[in-house]
């Protein structure tokens, strides 16, 4: 993954816009995150698959990002993205790491579903 | 340790087997007693992606399973099972069905010691519901017929409610076989390895007791 490029991101963005895709979106402390602090209060939440259709999607922020997308009856966002991947499989891969390279929020975007 | 006839370990996670008992399976494989590991996902939810990132969400599970093989390789683990089923879903998981996938392993390599989580001091979602539904297997075995259960156990209240663990493998003599099968799961233990390393060359006492020390609760029917 590299670090987001807003252009390459936003096009990617359009291109998935106006069509049935597929979803990934992931936010996470880790399971141990209590365990290690137990005044920690751990949460997360976790989609996989999810079929959409979104008709406006953008990428803001001056970094960590923030990408939301307009659903025809809602919303789909994260935030704390800091990097990207158009894969092989021409998907949109995002994620944010935090400073010692621990995934802490990814939202994937795909016209195939994810294995 | 005593000479088995054939020990299962079940885990949720590649890298389970790594930290707490690896020590101890490698041990059983020099005895000669056949092991096998059923490990139930690949794993997929870690979170160490590196900085830079050398992976990401969709690739992780082709690097841990990769892993998780080069460690069994390193242990000599023969009988090598990847289940199927998704990292931290297993809690959600339909009970029968897991306890059946247990229930047919057992029927399948008849193991003398069957090695696995304490349901409810394991920390990890996936850990409990591992172990409970290993506890659900053999639970459902007439008692004069159940392999004994040695669960690994480290929550926090673990000693304060199980008392201290009734088994304690020193495992010294393959404590290089360990560091091998901890240093397979590199996308998961690289940054902490170094200092692991470092800290065994020193002697230092407290990681040479985690280190060569592997602690079991032997599980106790009701």
């Amino acid at each position: 993954m590299e670090l987001v490029a807003i252009k390459q991101v936003q096009e990617a963005i359009n291109r998935l816009a106006n069509q049935d895709v597929y979803v990934h979106l992931e936010t996470t402390n880790g399971a141990y995150a209590s365990h290690h602090n137990q005044d920690f209060f751990s949460a997360g939440a976790y989609i996989r698959n999810a079929l959409v259709r979104y008709e406006l999607g953008k990428i803001t922020g001056i970094g960590p990002h923030r990408v939301g997308l307009k659903l025809n009856l809602g919303w789909i966002y994260a935030e704390g993205i800091t990097h990207f991947e158009i894969d092989s499989e021409n998907r949109l891969l995002l994620a944010g790491h935090d400073h010692n390279g621990k995934l802490a929020v990814a939202l994937e975007i795909s016209t195939t579903p994810f294995e | 340790m005593e000479k088995e006839r054939h020990v299962l370990v079940v885990f949720p996670h590649p890298d389970d087997e790594a930290f707490g008992v690896s020590g101890t399976i490698a041990t059983h494989v020099q005895n000669g007693t056949p092991v096998t590991y059923a490990c139930l996902t690949l794993g997929e939810m870690g979170r160490n992606m590196g900085n830079p990132p050398f992976t990401n969400r969709e690739n992780l599970p082709k690097i841990r399973k990769a892993e998780l093989q080069e460690a069994a390789r390193a242990l000599g683990i023969q009988d090598l099972r990847m289940l199927g089923f998704r990292d931290k879903t297993i809690e959600f998981e339909d009970e029968e069905k897991l306890t059946n996938t247990i229930t047919a392993i057992i029927e399948e390599v008849n193991p003398s010691l069957i090695i696995t989580f304490y349901p409810g001091y394991s920390v990890h979602p996936d850990h409990d519901a591992t172990g409970a539904a290993v506890v659900r297997a053999v639970e459902k075995m007439p008692v004069t017929a159940r392999p004994t259960l040695h669960c690994v156990a480290f929550s926090n209240n673990c000693v304060d409610e199980l008392g201290e663990a009734d088994i304690v493998h020193n495992i010294t003599p393959v404590a290089k076989i360990k560091l091998a099968a901890i240093q397979a799961h590199r996308s998961q233990t690289e940054q902490m390895f170094v200092d692991m390393e470092e800290k065994l060359k020193n002697q230092d006492p407290q990681m040479m007791v985690w280190v060569n020390n592997e602690r079991f609760w032997t599980y106790k029917f009701a």
